[in-house]
């Protein structure tokens, strides 16, 4: 295997042991960007000089012994605010700012050594679930380059499964960590609500939005998580909770775990779907766990009440957008003047893209004297709900399971005009930002040489329960040790 | 005929002494170079976060509790959205239906009887930026955000108020109460003092409430009188000739004296409030209530009443010495070492007063300190002064800062008790005007205050009148 195949757990072994350097990392991520990227299209800034100096300083001071992600080279989500890097979260909007601070969780990586390669492509303002909405290109899905990665964060997955990036960060507000791992073969985390802190990440729905790792296995994801969990004072929403070492809870002992599954989920599952879950719950209950069918009886619900929060949260917190202080303001014609309004309207209307707009416009909408309370509360009072039924199904089971995503990696363009399509693809993953739990995906199968993401929920900062079923399911299948075989054909995974 | 009432409801804002703006470190402060207390989170740069400031809090509940409010275990933050350029995040952070003081009142002292105003709330938001203008004809506008994120209070009344007087009355009471908390100061002129009205008429003896106008822009206590007593004018007339009454808002013309439309009630924004997601809700405890309420000042009429009773001061001195914290802290400072309350009350009310006003000046920035006036005090308790003498001692310490014993010496403003010099003048004088003289002896009792005069124009004021008035008479 090339050093760009490797896990970060694996590289931080090599580096304790002195069998290569930071440099040497860094050099063999840098040079699979510059052979694949053409084809993969999953960073849209790259910081190639300052991950040599960073590396160097990893080396010349002995930081491995710091941190075991000191000299890993990691990729960033477009909008998590890199101080004097561009940070355009795929819009117009933004393709030229370049923030003056870093995001909180940005800090937390500099402080400990870790190399950033660059910022990674992703739906504009993470409205989407196959990064077909940048507003710059479309990022495609190293299993088959004619498939999307998933989205929003589909050039964090395609850049970490096609060894562009050791790991990645990313965040997620209704599955844009998740499914774009679970499309990519990946392992992604979205930690509980107020874990990792938001600070200086480009916000769309504030109240679902978290930031979480996309990494090769469950080792690395605990890794990450131990770096950027944790309290931060600039972050009102931010617990004020202890953090374990998460690699603590990689026992690969998972006997007598309750694991339910909800039984609302299950129903319309295209039968090789279904199939390879079926398997995946039999290599549990083979692993010793207790697994059960169980009822989410508001399941239905959360998707609408999705759609109703999201929106109206990102219509507001997008509003500041204006082409007054920073990014696009249109430009009148020779002769012309815009009045405020005008520049106003121009300006949000060549900055934002379809989706953008869309969602701007909804949002708004519910939010309307007399809507409040037909939509927005409404869906609030879904939002108690589906709490409830969690909390109802955690006194039952330590942890529940589902697919990531119904959906198989998809053909680039087939949903782009189809935005209900599109927003079916997240409806085993929006609840559980409805609710703030932490969720997990990661490789449970190959359907026609594709990979299938499972989902493992646990009630909030139980972290350590979702690393530790993951972890033995992992530790007992082969897939994550599968790579993309980066040819423009369906490629062939095995089954095994 | 029909006769009408008004009844008018107040919004004041209030712009809080914090140190630190309401949700970022950045600096409290009027007055800087344009944008320089800024940073990126006031200038709502992408991905950055409020964090309360506590004091804006504590702040909050110490007017509640000084305007008798009940303090809400629970309250939040919403968000308010309109667009404007001295908005940077496109929404104020404000309280909408979970607001921080619920339920309070304030008494006021009209000439006829005790009024309770109640509040309806006092909530917690944010100021906005300001924008400047170019001159001229210039195309462009400035925006500077200094003023972005500094915290405010907002306090609502019910539509308790009757008259204009009422209303002055109701915000003379509230500044000096929100003084004494020292959670502001209340300058109106600099914008740390808002207030808006809203006013509605109907016929005495009904509890109707009519379609109602907002007035703003009003730029002192003085305006908002004027204001709505134009406003009652107006609509007293639409009423008069059958017209409808159409709910707006009126600017208030300072220059003019007038109000005019600024918008009707269809060009109303739409503000769409919603709970703010990156703030969370506030709960309170009645402990923490608790600790704020025992560590609250004496509020002015706590202090007038000691005023009366303790220093023997009657109502309306009282009431103008504690209508503000400082004068009334001058005030205690000259009675703590001078003996007679009443004389430093005349002294403070009449000629510091007037000085300050005359010079638009500030109890804080005078040069006239409590031992300049009690050294004073004394050299006339000494007859060292005369009265009229000290006037002059009075305006020259409050111009210079210098001593009054220094004042005296420089000017030679010393009295002139000798007797004999006295008594040479008083001869001089009579024998320059027999005339008035005889008028004198004719009864006419008037002439005498002339001849006393003529005594001290010549000695510039400085001969000490008891004595020149007896020496008159002796020889009249």
């Amino acid at each position: 295997m090339d050093i760009f195949d490797l896990t970060a757990h694996q590289l931080a072994d090599m580096l304790k042991k002195r069998e290569t350097t930071a440099i040497e990392i860094t050099r063999s991520v840098l040079e699979r960007i510059q052979k694949v990227d053409h084809d993969i299209r999953a960073y849209v800034t790259l910081t190639a000089e300052q991950a040599i100096e960073s590396a160097k300083e990893v080396d010349d001071n002995c930081k491995e012994k710091i941190s075991p992600l000191a000299g890993i080279p990691a990729g960033l989500k477009d909008n998590i605010c890199t101080k004097e890097v561009r940070t355009t979260c795929c819009s117009r909007m933004l393709e030229n700012f370049v923030p003056p601070y870093s995001a909180t969780v940005v800090e937390r990586l500099n402080q400990v050594g870790a190399v950033i390669t660059g910022k990674l492509n992703m739906d504009e303002f993470a409205m989407g679930s196959s990064t077909e909405y940048s507003a710059f290109f479309p990022t495609h899905n190293p299993w088959d380059l004619d498939r999307v990665p998933g989205g929003s964060s589909g050039g964090p997955a395609a850049a970490v499964a096609a060894g562009e990036a050791i790991y990645a960060i990313g965040s997620d507000t209704g599955g844009s960590i998740r499914q774009p791992a679970a499309f990519c073969g990946i392992v992604g985390l979205k930690p509980t609500y107020g874990l990792v802190s938001r600070y200086g990440v480009v916000p769309f729905a504030s109240s679902l939005d978290q930031v979480g790792s996309l990494t090769k296995d469950v080792r690395d994801c605990s890794m990450v998580m131990n770096v950027i969990a944790g309290q931060d004072s600039k972050d009102s929403t931010s617990a004020p909770v202890d953090i374990p070492d998460y690699t603590s809870f990689l026992t690969g002992e998972i006997k007598g775990k309750k694991i339910g599954v909800p039984r609302e989920l299950l129903d319309g599952l295209d039968p090789k779907m279904a199939d390879t879950f079926k398997k995946a719950l039999k290599k549990l209950e083979e692993l010793g766990a207790i697994v059960d069918e169980c009822s989410f009886p508001h399941a239905e619900a959360a998707v609408p009440a999705y759609h109703i929060i999201a929106p109206a949260e990102a219509s507001s917190n997008l509003a500041r957008f204006d082409g007054v202080r920073y990014g696009h303001r249109a430009v009148p014609e020779q002769g012309k003047d815009y009045d405020l309004v005008e520049m106003y309207m121009k300006s949000r209307g060549e900055g934002f893209g379809p989706e953008v707009k869309r969602r701007v416009l909804l949002g708004t909408h519910f939010l309307s004297t007399g809507n409040y309370e037909l939509y927005y509360l409404k869906a609030l009072k879904v939002r108690t709900l589906i709490i409830e039924d969690y909390q109802r199904l955690f006194r039952e089971y330590d942890v529940l399971v589902t697919l990531t995503t119904p959906d198989l990696p998809f053909k680039l363009g087939r949903k782009i005009d189809d935005p209900l399509a599109l927003y079916h693809s997240d409806s085993y993953t929006i609840p559980v930002n409805i609710a703030g739990l932490p969720a997990i995906s990661l490789p449970c199968g190959f359907v026609d040489g594709l990979p299938v993401g499972m989902q493992v929920i646990a009630p909030a900062f139980a972290e350590g329960d979702l690393l530790q079923v993951a972890y033995a399911f992992e530790q007992n299948t082969p897939y994550h040790k599968q790579r993309p075989p980066l040819k423009k054909e369906t490629a062939k995974g095995s089954e095994s | 005929m029909v006769e009408y009432e008004a009844v008018i409801g107040l919004e004041v804002h209030v712009e809080l002494r914090t140190k630190t703006k309401a949700f970022c470190s950045c600096p409290n402060e009027f007055g800087s170079e344009p944008n320089s207390n800024v940073c990126p989170i006031c200038l709502a740069m992408p991905g950055t976060l409020p964090v309360l400031n506590k004091s804006l809090l504590e702040y909050g509940i110490r007017t509640g509790l000084a305007l008798n409010c009940e303090i809400a275990h629970f309250c939040k933050f919403d968000r308010k959205n309109y667009f404007y350029p001295d908005l940077p995040k496109a929404y104020q952070l404000s309280q909408s239906d979970f607001p921080l003081c619920l339920h309070g009142y304030l008494d006021v002292e009209t000439d006829l009887e005790t009024r309770r105003i109640r509040i309806n709330r006092v909530h917690m938001e944010e100021d906005a930026g300001k924008l400047v203008h170019g001159e001229g004809n210039a195309d462009y506008s400035l925006v500077d955000l200094n003023r972005g994120g500094v915290p405010l209070l907002e306090i609502v009344t019910e539509p308790d108020i009757r008259t204009p007087e009422e209303a002055r009355l109701y915000l003379e009471n509230l500044k000096a109460i929100i003084q004494y908390l020292g959670v502001s100061d209340c300058k109106m002129e600099e914008g740390s003092l808002r207030c808006d009205a809203n006013i509605s008429l109907r016929p005495v003896g009904t509890d109707i409430l009519n379609t109602k106008v907002e007035i703003k822009n009003m730029n002192s206590f003085r305006a908002v009188q004027r204001a709505l007593e134009g406003e009652i004018e107006r609509q007293h007339g639409l009423y008069e000739t059958g017209e409808s009454i159409i709910q707006q808002t009126r600017g208030w013309d300072d220059v003019t004296g007038t109000t005019s439309l600024m918008r009707t009630k269809e060009e109303a924004a739409d503000y769409r409030y919603f709970p703010d997601p990156d703030l969370v809700p506030i709960h309170l405890t009645s402990e923490l209530v608790e600790s704020i309420r025992k560590g609250l000042p004496e509020l002015p009429a706590a202090r007038k009443e000691r005023f009366m009773d303790d220093f023997g001061l009657p109502a309306y001195d009282a009431g103008v010495l504690t209508s503000s914290r400082e004068l009334a802290d001058y005030f205690e400072k000259c009675v703590s070492d001078y003996h007679d309350p009443k004389k430093v009350s005349n002294w403070v009310m009449v000629e510091f007063l007037r000085l300050l006003n005359t010079h638009n000046m500030e109890v804080r920035d005078a040069k006239l300190t409590p031992s300049h006036l009690v050294e004073m005090l004394q050299l006339m308790d000494q007859g060292t002064i005369s009265g009229k003498i000290a006037k002059t001692v009075f305006e020259e310490m409050f111009a210079t800062g210098k001593k009054a014993g220094i004042v005296v010496e420089e000017k030679g403003l010393l009295q002139i008790s000798d007797e004999s010099k006295l008594a040479e003048m008083v001869e001089a004088v009579l024998s320059a005007h027999p005339e008035v003289v005889e008028d004198y002896r004719k009864g006419k009792g008037k002439a005498l205050g002339f001849l006393v005069g003529q005594v001290m124009k010549q000695t510039r004021g400085k001969a000490n009148p008891q004595m020149v008035n007896k020496l008159l008479l002796e020889r009249i």
